[in-house]
């Protein structure tokens, strides 16, 4: 069963499946996790830790990683982000809130050409910026976005 | 007689000053003036025509409303349109000073103006005048930007039922929202599913449900004009579930979403649209925004800042330009686009904003009957007078306004408060000097579905960080992160205010009684408007009313704004 979860995952190509599959309670994040649980990364306490924690020294800013996040977040307890990876054979992407106390919220790995995308929710204690790291033969690459959370209110 | 309208209209602002009584229909007749008929004579241009208004706040009668004289724009906004103000707008247009349209773009001799020129707006008045260019634009489609369920004791006491009979009425063929959500999901989704269906397609491409993303409303229109096929696409305001109370809109996600309004229109330009235009909500400066970005809108009728802003702003991007126009408040203007569209493409464009005088329109009789009839079961409840104002009290400016001066003293007096705060709302009508104030006219300022005032207990660090949140969604430089609306506005304390600051440096020397409020003392701070869910308390209006019947006769109040750093010499400050 684990095994099966695994490989669905690992195959998985639509982002809505695993945002379903997720919803509808048939896997839970940390069964999706558990089998390569990387404590040194997800527990890390900045970005800088965490990065180290993925096994990535430097990166590189590359147009080809799409992220789509809110602006300002409407609720910082659920901040929906979406990762659309064009850079060939990318491998695993990662999702960063810089400014929680964990930086890492979620790496995912991508293997026999599934489709790298994702979409998670954050929780964000306060504004900051998303960072998105992806893995292609090697190389490590990198978007940013500012989320803004505020109090709300006053507009209009 | 060669003398042109606007050195007549002059003439008669002069002597308007000078103390005569003028009637402006008969003066515009005279001979050597225009008359009405000519002032609101738009040749036609072009096959495509849109007819657009916006934020009219549910004023379905004719009313003051003063434009700001602080609206300034920070990082590359600052002296660009909208952010200008009295004369710098006039120069910027092209305007006449003292001429009827310097005062109805500008808050420029606002008192004597408005004696001389009248109310503006008014869905009577209104309506007169859309039919009277539909008469010459056949086919020709109206726009409604939204925030037109709110705004007016009416609108609020039937849950919008008024407006929305009132559009109809009117011919609106689509709309867009921002303020209508605050009645509630489930009344928006009865009015959508019931009264508007097969009139007004309301359009939202930016509404998705909070779980799967799922579209919640259409996200465009097609209609074809005079042989040519035009998309409108819908843009409700990105941020209310942040602006206004999240709990009243559970299940829907908004956001300002750029990669769906490029596919959206690309969609509509698959489909064929020969003319797409976006019917936004996003206030101006995110429209500029959007138009350097997002690629294949031939305009964005905008609102929700307010601005009134006379010709539309050209904006180019990757692969050709996108007018983006601002069509004000309170039903004060009419926005006429005509386009020309040839070989599958536009070519060229007419644009003007026409200020609603409602002296120089005659009433439409049905929408009379129906303003009438829905005003009815409420006329003495709104007519009640609570005292007389000896100033002029207005709403719009970044920092406060004289009536909002007044929400502010009123709270602090009944609730005992050290300090208040009242929200930087842009919708509100105004009063002359000598007027009444009248229960309707409090409701003007407040009528909200989360209308409860509060004390509660805040420190100084607690006070800070609210200014410098509510201060970045105003001044942040990237206009996507701004919220709309005005300042909190303030009462009781001081403070200084530097808006091109980076956020926890902008707001400054916070005082009390002329003392500086320390970071961990308490302090009794008044408010209204709470976002979150169950507050309890009464209605801001009841505080409002209740203060100005004691004091029968209100001053001129001495507004408390901050001391502003580093605005020197801003085209958006009088």
């Amino acid at each position: 069963m684990d095994l099966m979860r695994r490989t669905l995952l690992k195959g998985m190509g639509s982002t809505g499946v695993l945002a379903a599959a997720l919803a509808a309670g048939v896997l839970r994040p940390t069964q999706v996790f558990a089998a390569d649980w990387n404590k040194a990364a997800f527990e890390a306490k900045d970005f800088a830790g965490a990065l180290k924690g993925i096994g990535v020294g430097s990166t590189a800013e590359s147009k080809d990683l799409l992220l789509t996040a809110p602006e300002i977040a409407e609720n910082g307890a659920v901040v929906s982000v979406t990762v659309v990876s064009k850079i060939p054979a990318t491998s695993s992407i990662s999702v960063f809130v810089e400014k929680n106390p964990m930086p890492l919220s979620a790496h995912f790995q991508f293997a026999n050409g599934a489709l790298p995308e994702a979409r998670v929710n954050l929780k964000m204690g306060q504004t900051s910026l998303v960072k998105v790291v992806a893995m292609a033969n090697g190389k490590a690459y990198m978007t940013q976005k500012e989320v803004k959370v505020t109090m709300g209110g006053c507009g209009g | 007689m060669s003398m042109h309208r606007r050195e007549f209209l002059q003439v008669l602002a002069a002597a308007a000053a000078a103390g005569m009584a003028l009637d402006a229909p008969e003066l515009l007749a005279a001979p050597g003036g225009a008359t009405a008929e000519r002032f609101y004579d738009v040749p036609r241009f072009g096959n495509v025509h849109l007819l657009h208004f916006t934020d009219c706040h549910a004023q379905l009668l004719p009313v003051w409303f003063r434009e700001p004289s602080v609206n300034f724009g920070v990082g590359k906004a600052a002296g660009q349109v909208p952010h200008l103000v009295g004369e710098r707008l006039l120069k910027a247009f092209g305007i006449q000073p003292g001429s009827i349209e310097a005062h109805a773009f500008t808050y420029l001799d606002f008192e004597q103006a408005a004696r001389t020129y009248g109310r503006i707006g008014g869905f009577a008045h209104l309506a007169t005048l859309v039919k009277r260019l539909r008469a010459g634009r056949p086919n020709a489609l109206l726009l409604d930007g939204g925030d037109t369920w709110q705004g007016s004791a009416t609108a609020l006491w039937t849950q919008g039922q008024d407006m929305v009979d009132a559009a109809k009425l009117l011919g609106v063929d689509m709309m867009s929202a921002h303020w209508e959500f605050t009645l509630g999901h489930e009344r928006v989704r009865q009015l959508v599913d019931n009264d508007l269906k097969g009139r007004i397609e309301f359009l939202a491409q930016n509404v998705k449900t909070a779980d799967f993303d799922d579209p919640v409303f259409a996200p465009y229109a097609m209609r074809e004009m005079n042989g040519v096929k035009v998309a409108v696409i819908g843009q409700a305001f990105p941020y209310t579930p942040i602006a206004n109370p999240r709990w009243m809109m559970p299940d829907w996600s908004f956001g300002i979403r750029d990669e769906d309004m490029q596919k959206t229109v690309s969609e509509a330009r698959a489909k064929g649209a020969q003319v797409v235009v976006v019917l936004s909500h996003n206030g101006m400066d995110v429209d500029l925004k959007m138009a350097s970005r997002v690629t294949g809108i031939d305009a964005i009728l905008g609102g929700h800042t307010h601005d009134g802003v006379p010709q539309p702003v050209i904006v180019k991007n990757a692969t050709g330009q996108t007018l983006v126009t601002n069509a004000g408040s309170n039903g004060k203007f009419l926005g006429v686009l005509d386009f020309q569209v040839s070989g599958g493409r536009v070519r060229d464009f007419r644009y003007k904003l026409l200020p609603v005088f409602a002296n120089l329109l005659p009433a439409d009789g049905d929408m009379a009957a129906h303003i009438e009839k829905v005003r009815a079961p409420y006329v003495d409840k709104l007519g009640e007078k609570l005292a007389v104002s000896e100033g002029l009290l207005y709403r719009r400016g970044n920092f406060n306004g004289s009536w909002d001066q007044v929400i502010l003293d009123a709270m602090i007096e009944v609730r005992g408060a050290d300090i208040a705060f009242s929200p930087g709302f842009r919708w509100g009508t105004s009063i002359l000097p000598g007027e009444a104030i009248t229960f309707e006219h409090v409701m003007d300022q407040t009528a909200i579905t989360y209308p409860t005032s509060t004390l509660t207990t805040l420190t100084g660090a607690q006070i800070k960080a609210i200014l410098e949140d509510v201060g970045d969604n105003l001044f942040n430089p990237d206009p996507y992160y701004q919220q709309g609306g005005d300042m909190v506005r303030v009462g009781g304390m001081t403070y200084a205010c530097d808006p091109a600051a980076a956020m926890g440096n902008r707001i400054q020397d916070m005082r009390l009684n002329d003392k500086p409020l320390a970071a961990d003392k308490s302090y009794k701070v008044a408010g209204w408007a709470p976002v979150a869910e169950g507050v309890t308390g009464e209605p801001i209006w009841e505080v409002v009313a209740r203060w100005l019947r004691d004091q029968k006769t209100v001053r001129p109040r001495q507004l408390n704004a901050p001391r502003l750093i580093g605005m020197d010499g801003n085209a958006g400050i009088a």
